[in-house]
């Protein structure tokens, strides 16, 4: 029973630590880094839970793609970090009363667990049903009993996709673009034009 | 003490951390020959002797590599985010050796039987960008920076098509464990996943030799080699993300690099040409001591591994680099269409298909 614990508060500590660098990093690119620790000692304490298939998500998704993209950005822009900290005060007002209702949230929340609502039906939270290996435990409440809500989860996913790319994509006029089922297709024939020069005459078009 | 060693959870410590220490060891080793096989092979298609000076044939010669690199002082650029930068190449390092705990050596060899194996190697594969793009990033340089821009965007590209042949591979299976994938495979050659995983899947050949394919070229792709070593393109990027990087740091990314690629040759014995299986019926090794029943499976797993990773040497003796773009075109409209239709194939063949 020692090792779990050990390894929960280290991970637990881990996730907050990493999440605390995350908004007090000077360097973006710092806050990203740690912002991908947080999120690896996250799955690490879905792996603790007996949930390794959600762990295992977290990590591709989040992780190994999402938080790819985040670093490419934050590494591309050119953050002045001066012009970064001027707006502090000026957003304090709001960031303050977000914080604030978040943490009174949190609070109640903890408060009804401890009074023994929210878990207190079940001693202990399970991954999965006893003898079901948990992926198969998630597919089957995804693809029979909410199949509808993730079909919907695809469409808006499809939609906001669909709405990225119309909104990037130009079509200008008078750009060579290639076409490479043309440029696989040619031969010396349709490449090559033999001219035979008279002397003294050179090439008319 | 007798009390303290008999006590479980100290000797599943002490059991676990021995298979670690052995597999590693023994990749490592591997590492430091098949190094000098890539070498010799590439050496050989262009009619050279390759390495031949240190040992016989040249055997030493990685060695003599390790100690040279080890030995030497190792640079720190001036304007390098110094912790970033010395911090890439090691977790380059330990995200290329954290995959082979789920990779089964043979029944029951396996330093952690995980239930969703094959998801775990494709999430330390994908960590793998993060070396890369930090590396690039804390070098504070032009060239490894946009090495890192154009790793990433390969990997991340890539990673896709391997994920959607994977699940073909699953779906065959019905298990994520790598040990029970391996298992459905074993009889004969015909249960082998490339050629479907059974007599009655037959129809499936064309589908999972097509899979199989292309799960080796993006394999090429996710670890950089040639014909798609693009982040380090000597022509136009000197070395991509490496070029900061001298002595032990540098050492530690050419041995992830190498342990990726191995690990990706382990990954397709492992899914599509059965893993330690010899492509027949092993009834008689019940007779054989269990020890030597599997060291003989488990070099026939090697041997496939080998098989692959000279696969991936002529790729990169043969075959011209490709151009970024064309990358990018081959990844995203070529084989990400294809492995998404081959997941619909063999999906619809496993349920309106002959039952196994």
């Amino acid at each position: 029973m020692a090792l779990p614990a050990i390894a929960f508060y280290l991970l637990a500590v881990a996730t907050v630590v990493a999440g605390l660098l995350v908004v007090s990093a000077k360097n973006p690119v710092h806050s990203v880094l740690f912002l991908i620790t947080a999120f690896f000692s996250a799955a690490g304490l879905f792996v603790l839970m007996g949930a390794e298939f959600l762990a295992m998500l977290l990590i591709v998704v989040y992780v190994g793609a999402v938080a790819v993209l985040f670093l490419f950005v934050v590494m591309m822009l050119d953050v002045d970090f001066a012009e970064l900290r001027q707006g502090f005060a000026q957003y304090l007002p709001i960031g303050g009363l977000v914080g604030g209702v978040l943490t009174i949230e949190m609070i109640m929340v903890a408060a009804s667990v401890v009074a023994g609502g929210a878990a207190g039906k079940n001693a202990e939270p399970l991954a999965s049903p006893v003898g079901v290996p948990n992926t198969e435990a998630i597919g089957r409440v995804l693809y029979t009993d909410y199949v509808f809500f993730f079909q919907l989860a695809g469409l808006v996913l499809l939609v906001a996709m669909i709405g990225a790319i119309v909104l990037t994509l130009r079509h200008k006029p008078g750009v060579k673009r290639q076409n490479i089922g043309k440029q696989n297709a040619r031969t010396p024939k349709t490449g090559m034009e033999l001219v035979q020069i008279k002397p003294g005459e050179g090439i008319s078009e | 003490m007798s009390e303290f060693f008999s006590n479980p959870a100290v000797t599943w410590t002490l059991l676990t951390t021995g298979g670690i220490l052995l597999v590693v060891i023994w990749v490592l080793l591997s590492l430091a020959f098949l190094l000098l096989a890539d070498r010799k092979i590439w050496a050989g298609v262009q009619m050279r002797k390759g390495p031949n000076v240190v040992g016989p044939f040249g055997l030493l010669q990685s060695f003599a590599d390790f100690f040279k690199f080890v030995l030497k002082e190792i640079i720190i650029p001036a304007g390098a985010d110094k912790v970033i930068f010395l911090l890439a190449p090691l977790l380059s390092l330990v995200l290329a050796f954290v995959g082979w705990a789920v990779v089964p050596f043979a029944p029951g060899w396996v330093v952690s039987n995980l239930n969703v194996g094959i998801l775990y190697l494709l999430a330390m594969s994908s960590l793998g960008v993060y070396g890369i793009i930090m590396g690039g990033w804390a070098s504070n340089s032009k060239y490894p920076f946009l090495g890192a821009l154009r790793s990433a965007a390969q990997m991340v590209s890539y990673e896709v098509s391997i994920g959607l042949i994977i699940i073909t591979v699953i779906l065959l299976a019905g298990s994520m464990n790598l040990s029970t994938i391996v298992e459905k495979q074993s009889g004969w050659i015909w249960n082998w996943n490339v050629f479907g995983g059974g007599l009655h899947n037959l129809v499936l050949i064309p589908v999972m030799v097509i899979a199989m394919g292309m799960f080796f070229i993006s394999a090429l792709a996710e670890t950089n080699r040639p014909p798609f070593d693009l982040p380090e393109a000597e022509s136009e990027l000197v070395a991509g993300y490496q070029v900061e990087y001298s002595s032990t740091p540098y050492l530690l990314f050419m041995v992830a690099e190498y342990s990726n690629i191995v690990l990706m040759c382990a990954m397709i014995s492992v899914l599509f040409f059965g893993g330690w299986n010899p492509g027949f019926p092993t009834g008689f090794l019940a007779s054989w001591p269990l020890f030597l029943a599997n060291l003989f499976l488990a070099l026939v797993f090697f041997a496939k591994i080998v098989f692959w990773f000279f696969m991936i040497a002529m790729a990169k003796a043969i075959v011209p680099r490709y151009r970024y773009d064309q990358l990018m075109r081959l990844g995203w409209k070529v084989f990400l269409p294809m492995s998404l239709v081959l997941v619909l194939l063999v999906s619809a063949w496993r349920i309106f298909g002959i039952q196994g």
